[in-house]
């Protein structure tokens, strides 16, 4: 057991991919996730790694896919715009069975939008984000220590399924500073037999996502998404908030589930039984505890930091069983939880 | 009797997919001898680029990544980083190094990465059905400039390799052509030349090579060779672009 | 004495070797291969040096040159 220390979110993040192996790190700055790479440029040399501030987003993702190819485990990060830049890369790594871990601050968009933490890149990130029919395994971290924890793991998952892996932040939780407890430094062991080196004892190794005959890429396709099913059957996480007895149930991820978990509390405090579901793994989405709670329930209601994009998935994992409503503040404008207990005590006299 | 001129190690033994004349594989070939020569087949990191080249992987007979259009230089950088005593070139084409990837290799060239780059210019998009490329000639006519290259709209050819050169972290730059049996002999000597100074680490350099592309320009293959010769060497002359040698 | 041997099936008929050849002994056969080219093919052996100029500009590496 180590002790407790207070750790930046961006910087507790990047401690957590050195620490389980992470020794290659490409980016480019942009607010509010540069203390990722400050980090990683100061402590990567220390453990013999290396740091390389890349011309471009695009150029860094493209360092990435070389490393990749070449087995080593490697990370990079951005904030939304740097994130749209480097879907293309993103693409070509899925494509081509590539694992690494992208961290995504998500702030106010579209365009340049704002530097503060928002939560406008949900649909971007679960649903692959680039061209193709791909998809990304993407953790939705709400504290410093769940990020360093899905942080150290995400490196295990990447090599696991051989695709890349997203930590799906904002800038809040990249800024914020809180007590974490730092797991075990290993080294790198994973065995990467596919990837390109000195080849001395084996056939050569071809890294590519092109497949010009299309029957063949069929089968890349098919291949890929019985990966994505076994993802789906084995990395589902999520977490629960008094919802043994609850009659309306808040959906939150991230930096919005802290604030939904406070007006939980206020709204159970005025004797409403509310509750929150907190999905974990944003894709894979957990659908089967909706299920479950669907005959108790009376509404579910999501608190998002966008107009509603996980609310498509809650609407996908409830049907037509019952209502789903959405509250959000945007562009990087954070709710108060007395906002959300406004919206939820509405929404219940409504229904009665 | 002995086989003076067998078919390369570094190559795979299958037809190229490359139209009639096409000095791609000319290219490729001389690539693999030169591998060969150094006997270096086993510690060889080849990445492929987007355009008429884009299958090498399928022809060079060592390990390769085929990444996005203009990124090689950044995913060789990627693979250098991680195997800093392998061979690492890029094989780019005019539309891919001069064009969309810019960016990546002006860096690469700037950080002096110790990889090759083989760089085949023949002023025209090949593999997407002959459009203008950056590195076409004025009024020269392609399928995107029909009327003929204009420069007072769309510029004159850029000189990537002359560009290239004048950053401290590119310590060779040559351009060749391939015309001719002296031509081709040259243009193997400077990528000899190339890899030689790479394992040496000594940084970045670049081969130019002035390339046809007979289907898209409408001439024979022969024809073509002449006509790279009569124009597309005019305006990017042959020879050293810049050798740094040791100490300077 | 040398020789060369060009694998037909290989040859894209693009000629190139035919006009390397100082001796001007390569030409291109008067029927196709399975490709549908017309492939090169030495005429005159006993002129042959082998030089490997053919090979040097052969794009397909479809030349053997033997000496």
């Amino acid at each position: 057991m180590t002790e407790k220390q207070l750790m930046k979110g961006s910087e507790a993040i990047a401690e957590a991919g050195i620490r389980n192996g992470c020794r290659y790190f490409f980016g480019y700055p942009i607010t509010p996730q540069n203390e990722i790479p400050e980090y990683m440029a100061k402590y990567l040399p220390q453990v013999g790694g290396t740091f390389l501030q890349g011309e471009s987003e695009i150029a860094s993702i493209s360092m990435v896919l070389g490393a990749s190819a070449a087995g080593a485990r490697v990370m990079t990060s951005s904030s939304s715009p740097g994130i749209s830049l480097k879907q293309e890369g993103i693409s070509y790594m899925a494509g081509a069975e590539l694992p690494c871990v992208i961290v995504n601050m998500m702030r106010g968009g579209p365009g340049l939008g704002a530097i503060q933490g928002a939560q406008p890149d949900y649909w971007q990130a679960t649903r692959g984000g680039g061209h193709g029919d791909y998809r990304l395994l993407v953790l939705a971290p709400a504290t410093v220590q769940e990020a360093v924890d899905l942080t150290y793991e995400a490196f295990d998952l990447a090599d696991k399924y051989r695709n890349p892996v997203m930590i799906l932040g904002d800038g809040v939780l990249g800024q914020i500073m809180e007590p974490v407890e730092l797991p075990e430094a290993k080294e790198n062991k994973a065995e990467k037999p596919w990837a390109v080196s000195k080849n001395y004892n084996r056939d050569r190794n071809i890294i590519s996502s092109s497949y010009p005959q299309v029957e063949v890429l069929e089968q890349v396709n098919i291949r890929l998404h019985k990966r994505y099913d076994e993802i789906k059957n084995n990395e589902v996480r999520w977490d629960s908030f008094l919802l043994e007895d609850a009659e309306y149930v808040l959906v939150a991820y991230g930096t919005a589930a802290r604030l939904a978990k406070a007006a939980v509390r206020m709204a159970r405090k005025k004797g409403i039984k509310a509750g929150l579901l907190r999905p974990i793994s944003v894709w894979p989405f957990p659908q089967q505890p909706f299920t479950e709670l669907i005959s108790q329930v009376k509404f579910f209601l999501t608190v998002e930091l966008s107009t509603g994009q996980m609310i498509d998935d809650v609407r996908l994992a409830v049907g037509k069983a019952r209502q789903v409503h959405h509250f959000g503040r945007l562009g990087g404008v954070l709710p108060l939880p007395e906002e959300i207990l406004i919206k939820l005590e509405e929404l219940a006299k409504e229904v009665g | 009797m002995n086989k003076i001129n067998a078919f390369p190690q570094a190559l795979v033994d299958v037809p190229m997919h490359y139209c009639p004349g096409c000095t791609h594989g000319i290219i490729h070939r001389l690539i693999a001898e030169v591998i060969d020569e150094m006997k270096i087949l086993k510690e060889t990191i080849g990445v492929a680029s987007v355009g008429c080249s884009c299958f090498n992987y399928d022809y060079f007979n060592f390990d390769m990544v085929a990444t996005a259009h203009g990124r090689a230089p950044a995913t060789a950088t990627g693979v250098k980083r991680v195997h800093p005593d392998c061979l690492v070139f890029t094989y780019q084409g005019d539309g891919d190094l001069a064009s969309i990837g810019t960016a990546e290799i002006v860096h690469t060239a700037v950080r002096g990465e110790k990889i090759s780059v083989i760089f085949v210019n023949n002023g025209i998009y090949g593999m997407t059905g002959g459009q203008m490329a950056p590195t076409s000639l004025p009024e020269m006519k392609a399928t995107t400039a029909p009327y003929g290259r204009k420069t007072e709209s769309t510029g004159y050819p850029i000189k990537m390799t002359e560009m290239l050169a004048l950053q401290e972290g590119c310590v060779y730059a040559e351009r060749t052509k391939i015309s001719s049996v002296a031509s081709i002999a040259k243009t193997k000597k400077a990528i000899k030349k190339s890899f030689e100074l790479q394992l040496a680490k000594k940084g970045f350099s670049i081969v130019e090579i002035l390339s046809t592309c007979p289907t898209n320009w409408g001439l024979e293959p022969l024809e073509s060779i002449k006509w790279m010769e009569k124009n597309l060497e005019g305006y990017y002359p042959i020879g050293v672009i810049k050798d740094a040698k040791e100490g300077e | 004495m040398a020789f060369i041997k060009i694998r037909e099936e290989r040859c894209k008929g693009c000629s190139l070797c035919v006009n390397a050849c100082p001796k001007k002994i390569i030409e291109l056969a008067p029927y196709i291969n399975k490709k549908g080219y017309n492939p090169a093919t030495l005429t005159n052996q006993e002129a042959c040096t082998g030089c490997g100029a053919c090979y040097a500009f052969c794009p397909d590496v479809c030349i053997e040159v033997y000496r």
